[in-house]
């Protein structure tokens, strides 16, 4: 009995320790004065590995869900005789959530996969402590650039993600199944808000952006330096960042859109 | 006869007397006979103990080996020494320096003083053997390019590695890349130079290299150099002074004469590599009839 208890307890501190750890490595990145000579040639060549390279799975599936929301909606709404409002259905709906949610499921997969895995082979191959023993902060230098390029990218490419799929939808609206143009684009622009809208869904891509790079990160400066323990973080990287996604997605919803 | 060697090593003292770093924090290091100083450190990982109560002392500009079994807390030891870990009691103090003590930003500055040659090299992946060795010099000082470009090559030159700045780390074999890591941890002309295992899967050839690497930068850079290492032969070779460690102990410490002389039976086993002894070749068991015949 004592010793299930005394286990509880130790898994829930080294938990807590873990999220102490999780919050100091945030505070040092984001606060830490940078490094003027390196720091925006860093930063650039990060933006270029995280969001450059994550641009062609984004625009290819904000293509097809855009067109798959297009075919769905007329679908459903050709019944009621309000095939008219595929296109406010489509923007509203990628503007709102998948642009952001989808974006960063995909940028989870893509780019936090890939920074677990880089930060994780740094530390199994002692690049890390290396940088420390030359009197380099790992946090200023690896950490922080890998952090900002990735709350910069993701609103750039949710926005990107949005865009395409408005464009899929017309695609397959307008073009496949016969929606007039004009109606399209018209109540869209009349149902669509900038603030409303647009703003909070950028504001979902950034909250995301910040959850995904911070798990990222942590998780390959946390995994045990084998080639196991890297699988492992990896894997927890796309789990833990999935279901903070989500669960965000909720709250913030829920604050913007619900009477909350 | 001067050998292209020689002529580098008389290169960097004289580039050494006509620049200077820039440091963001000055962690004056007083001079003092002992460089490093260890006191009734204590460590444990877990239920494990590390380090019961370590005491060594490291005499400046000397080479002072450090050596010891395998999971004896040699490498710990250098984390220590370097201010990665910190221990659960006792201290490390650098120069009189204690450096659990330090900020992160003075943790950091006194690295600068510090080179360590890592096991396994830990070259940075993504940089070619060049920006290997010109990274600590890049971030650390405000030299103009073309002066940094002229020190790489001297410490390249230095290990016999000139030739190849142009390599990615993965071009290279284990030994080349233990010799652009030493390059690297030199490259700022540190105060202390600390080895891990540098002797570890080498070649006769690559073995003979470090070692009279390591003797001939100590002599004429003038550092302090530790050697973790349990490469009894090339260690002893070269090291003005050991420790021995074993089961979270200093068991025995002194010259390589001394060493060798040791009464010590623990000593005697681990230099002269016996099979059975104070470590014993079986482990514990019942006895061996009444186990056969069950």
């Amino acid at each position: 009995m004592f010793d299930f208890l005394a286990l509880i307890g130790h898994q829930s501190i080294s938990k807590l320790a873990g999220f102490g750890r999780a919050a100091i490595i945030l505070s040092y990145a984001l606060v830490a004065w940078p490094e003027p000579k390196s720091s925006f040639k860093l930063l650039v060549k990060q933006l270029y590995h995280v969001g450059v390279k994550s641009l062609l799975i984004i625009a290819v599936s904000g293509l097809f869900i855009g067109m798959v929301l297009g075919l769905q909606g007329y679908t459903i709404l050709v019944d009621f005789g309000s095939e008219q409002s595929v296109g406010q259905m489509v923007a509203l709906s990628l503007v709102r959530e998948l642009a952001p949610v989808v974006t960063a499921l995909l940028f989870a997969g893509r780019a936090g996969s890939a920074l677990t895995a880089e930060i994780g082979l740094m530390k199994a191959t002692e690049q890390l402590a290396s940088l420390e023993m030359i009197g380099v902060d790992p946090l200023r230098r690896i950490v922080a650039p890998r952090l900002w390029a990735g709350f910069i990218s993701m609103p750039i490419l949710s926005m990107i993600f949005a865009v395409v799929g408005v464009y899929g939808g017309a695609l397959v609206s307008i073009e496949w199944l016969g929606v007039y143009s004009g109606s399209f684009w018209s109540v869209m622009q009349g149902s669509v808000d900038f603030y409303d809208d647009v703003l909070n869904g950028v504001i979902k891509a950034i909250v995301f952006g910040i959850a995904v790079t911070w798990v990222a990160l942590y998780q390959g400066l946390e995994s045990v330096p084998t080639s196991e323990g890297i699988s492992q973080s990896t894997t927890r990287t796309v789990v833990y960042s999935s279901l903070i996604i989500l669960a965000l997605d909720f709250v913030l919803t829920a604050l913007m859109f619900g009477d909350v | 006869m001067l050998t292209d060697y020689d002529i580098a090593i008389t290169d960097i003292n004289y580039w050494k007397c006509y620049f200077s770093y820039k440091r963001t924090e000055d962690v004056s290091l007083s001079n003092t006979d002992n460089i490093i100083e260890i006191n009734h450190l204590e460590f444990s990982r877990g239920d494990r103990v590390i380090f019961k109560d370590i005491n060594i002392c490291i005499p400046k500009g000397k080479i002072t080996a450090v050596m010891g079994p395998s999971g004896s807390g040699k490498t710990t030891l250098l984390k220590m020494i370097g201010g990665q870990l910190t221990p659960d009691a006792g201290g490390v103090k650098v120069s009189g320096v204690p450096i659990a003590g330090l900020s992160r930003k003075a943790l950091f500055a006194m690295r600068k003083k510090m080179g360590m040659l890592f096991q396994s090299g830990a070259l940075f992946s993504e940089m070619s053997v060049f920006e290997n060795v010109a990274f600590p010099l890049q971030v650390n000082t405000d030299l103009e390019p073309s002066l940094i470009r002229d020190i790489v090559l001297m410490k390249l030159h230095a290990v016999g590695l000139r030739g190849a700045i142009d390599l990615m780390p993965s071009e290279l074999s284990g030994g080349m890349a233990r010799r652009v890591a030493l390059a690297r941890a030199i490259a700022l002309d540190p105060e202390i130079v600390m080895y891990d295992e540098p002797f570890a899967g080498q070649d006769p050839v690559g073995m003979g290299v470090l070692v009279t690497l390591i003797k001939k930068l100590n002599q004429s850079l003038g550092h302090t150099s530790v050697i973790i290492s349990h490469d009894i032969q090339e260690t002893l070779s070269i090291a003005d002074y050991i420790c021995i460690m074993a089961e979270g102990e200093v068991i025995a410490a002194g010259t390589a004469q001394e060493i060798k002389e040791s009464a010590s039976a623990q000593v005697q086993q681990f230099i002269n590599g016996y099979p059975d002894g104070p470590v014993p070749f079986h482990f514990p068991a019942q006895d061996y009839l009444a186990q056969l015949k069950g």
